[in-house]
């Protein structure tokens, strides 16, 4: 293990930090447009040119603001919770091939902050591990709203868990690789070799469990607002409660790298039109969340376990089988 | 020197979180803490280069600790200190770092004397992965499988323990039984 490697990589994760740090934030600005011309509306436009500068000044409230700890709370289990949702959502990322490789001043740089060959595996894992953010929030809090977030956290993550590793497992069949990079070159082919074409079922259970992962609308039961308050943030104030936003925004946007990563064709040959497909596909799967938000009502929670239970993880487990079938024969 | 530094440091890290998970009051503290040793010790997976391992520690160990947490949520007030009978602390230690000595000197005796060598040695160019299911389907095989039965058994045992009427079962009733059963059940709904 030598110097320049251990720079790069240190670059790279600082990179991959900044870049997606300031992504959650316009994510936000993103998230109120959309949303606001969805329902006519104009959404942010006083501070700045089309109300950029919004995100600057909810930045600017959110690291002043008073951080309270309420006096019923268990303190340390409180503080360390939105931190475990921010430091997860990054750390999934170590595994996402951002970009196909490019040459930069004569060294060739690859986007991705480590290369493991299980790479699906630990993204899944660890984007598993970041509810536990909204979970010990809500059981730290001392608040009824908060447990019953807390209640709905543990129940999405031990169901819908189950689906995503089951959808995934087809086309990681047919790949013969949990590594990103081997399901990409799978793909390079063109638009006749992408996996969405022999597995549209799992990606439709992939794309229908992501959202429980990231907790957004049909299935954002974690933190409801109109039945309980902010969930598992009611008691949290100024940039705690902001990490947990910057978590769930930057999941966002992993699970739109990660969806055309392998069902779509990634970046395809690697040129420069297939880095910027990727990031057109990145950006359609990132709108469509908030599309939907603005179009669907949420479920209801028993609904969400019915829909887990009775329906998803029949329908992967009989894929799976078809799957098995179709290649052995 | 990047591996030594790693694994003192999720040995230490590990010891700590385990450490804790046994002597706090507090469940909430004493499940995160379990949580968390789980998730480091997938580093000495990592360490030695067995990520398929690692990965697995983390998905299946995070996923069981959330189900104590549903069961502490349901049992306790968890923002309360549970009291707990303490008895001697010097106990818990002695014991503690003399079942560590045992199990050490328990996998070192065989290395000590050179007794120990691959059953099954690397393949080339084979991955972690596909290594790991080499060996779970040939030698491991019986013991994988019964371990599977054994999960399947659980989960039919749940069922049963936790579904409505399961001492009833149609095929040992006749007709006019399962009429009345039926009836009944009707009267409850509309009750």
């Amino acid at each position: 293990m030598d110097i320049a490697y251990l720079i790069e990589t240190v670059i790279k994760v600082v990179v991959v930090l900044l870049i997606f740090s300031a992504l959650a934030g316009i994510g936000t600005y993103f998230e109120r447009k959309v949303l606001a011309f969805m329902q006519r509306r104009l959404g942010p436009m006083y501070v700045g040119p089309f109300g950029l500068l919004q995100v600057a000044a909810d930045g600017v409230k959110l690291f002043t603001k008073e951080d309270i700890i309420p006096s019923n709370v268990v303190p340390n289990i409180f503080k360390i919770a939105p931190v475990i949702t921010a430091a997860t959502a990054f750390m999934a990322a170590a595994a996402i091939p951002f970009l196909p490789q490019f040459t930069l001043f004569g060294y060739t740089v690859h986007p991705i902050v480590a290369d493991i060959n299980i790479g699906i595996l630990y993204i899944l894992g660890i984007m598993g591990v970041g509810l536990y953010g909204p979970l010990l929030g809500g059981m730290a809090s001392a608040n009824k709203f908060s447990l019953l977030s807390a209640a709905r956290g543990a129940a999405v993550f031990i169901s819908y868990e189950v689906v995503t590793g089951l959808s995934i497992l087809a086309p990681i069949m047919m790949v013969g690789s949990l590594s990103l990079i081997d399901f990409n070159a799978y793909q390079a082919g063109g638009i006749g070799d992408w996996i969405i074409w022999s597995q549209p079922v799992a990606f439709i259970l992939f794309w229908i469990a992501a959202f429980a992962e990231t907790g957004r609308t049909p299935f954002h039961l974690i933190a409801n607002d109109h039945e309980i308050i902010d969930g598992f943030g009611t008691e949290y104030s100024g940039m705690r409660w902001g990490l947990f936003f910057i978590g769930e925004y930057a999941n966002m946007f992993f699970i739109s790298f990660i969806i055309p990563l392998l069902f779509l064709g990634g970046y395809g040959d690697g040129s420069l039109l297939g880095a910027l497909g990727l990031l057109a596909k990145m950006s359609f799967f990132f709108f469509f969340f908030l599309w939907t938000r603005a179009a669907w009502p949420d479920v209801r929670p028993d609904q969400l376990m019915w829909l887990c239970w009775k329906v998803l993880m029949p329908i992967a487990v009989i894929n799976i089988v078809i799957t098995g079938l179709v290649m052995m024969f | 020197m990047f591996e030594a530094i790693a694994f003192y440091l999720f040995a230490f890290l590990t010891t700590v979180m385990f450490f804790i998970a046994v002597m706090t009051t507090q469940a909430l503290h004493a499940l995160t803490a379990l949580a968390a040793g789980m998730i480091f010790i997938s580093a000495f997976f990592f360490i030695l280069g067995a990520d398929f391992l690692g990965a697995i520690q983390i998905v299946v160990y995070s996923g069981a600790v959330m189900a104590l947490y549903a069961f502490g949520m349901m049992f306790f007030d968890t923002t309360r200190d549970v009291k707990e009978k303490n008895g001697n602390k010097y106990i818990v230690f002695g014991l503690s770092i003399l079942s560590a000595v045992l199990v050490v000197v328990i996998f070192s005796a065989p290395m000590v004397t050179d007794n120990i060598s691959a059953l099954y040695p690397m393949v080339e160019g084979a991955g972690n992965t596909q290594e790991l299911g080499m060996v779970l389907f040939t030698k491991y095989l019986v013991p994988f499988e019964v371990a599977a039965v054994m999960l399947l058994v659980a989960m039919i045992a749940g069922i049963v323990l936790a579904g409505k009427k399961m001492d009833l079962s149609l095929t040992l009733m006749n007709d006019a039984e399962i009429i009345e059963a039926k009836i009944e059940k009707n009267k409850k709904v509309l009750s």
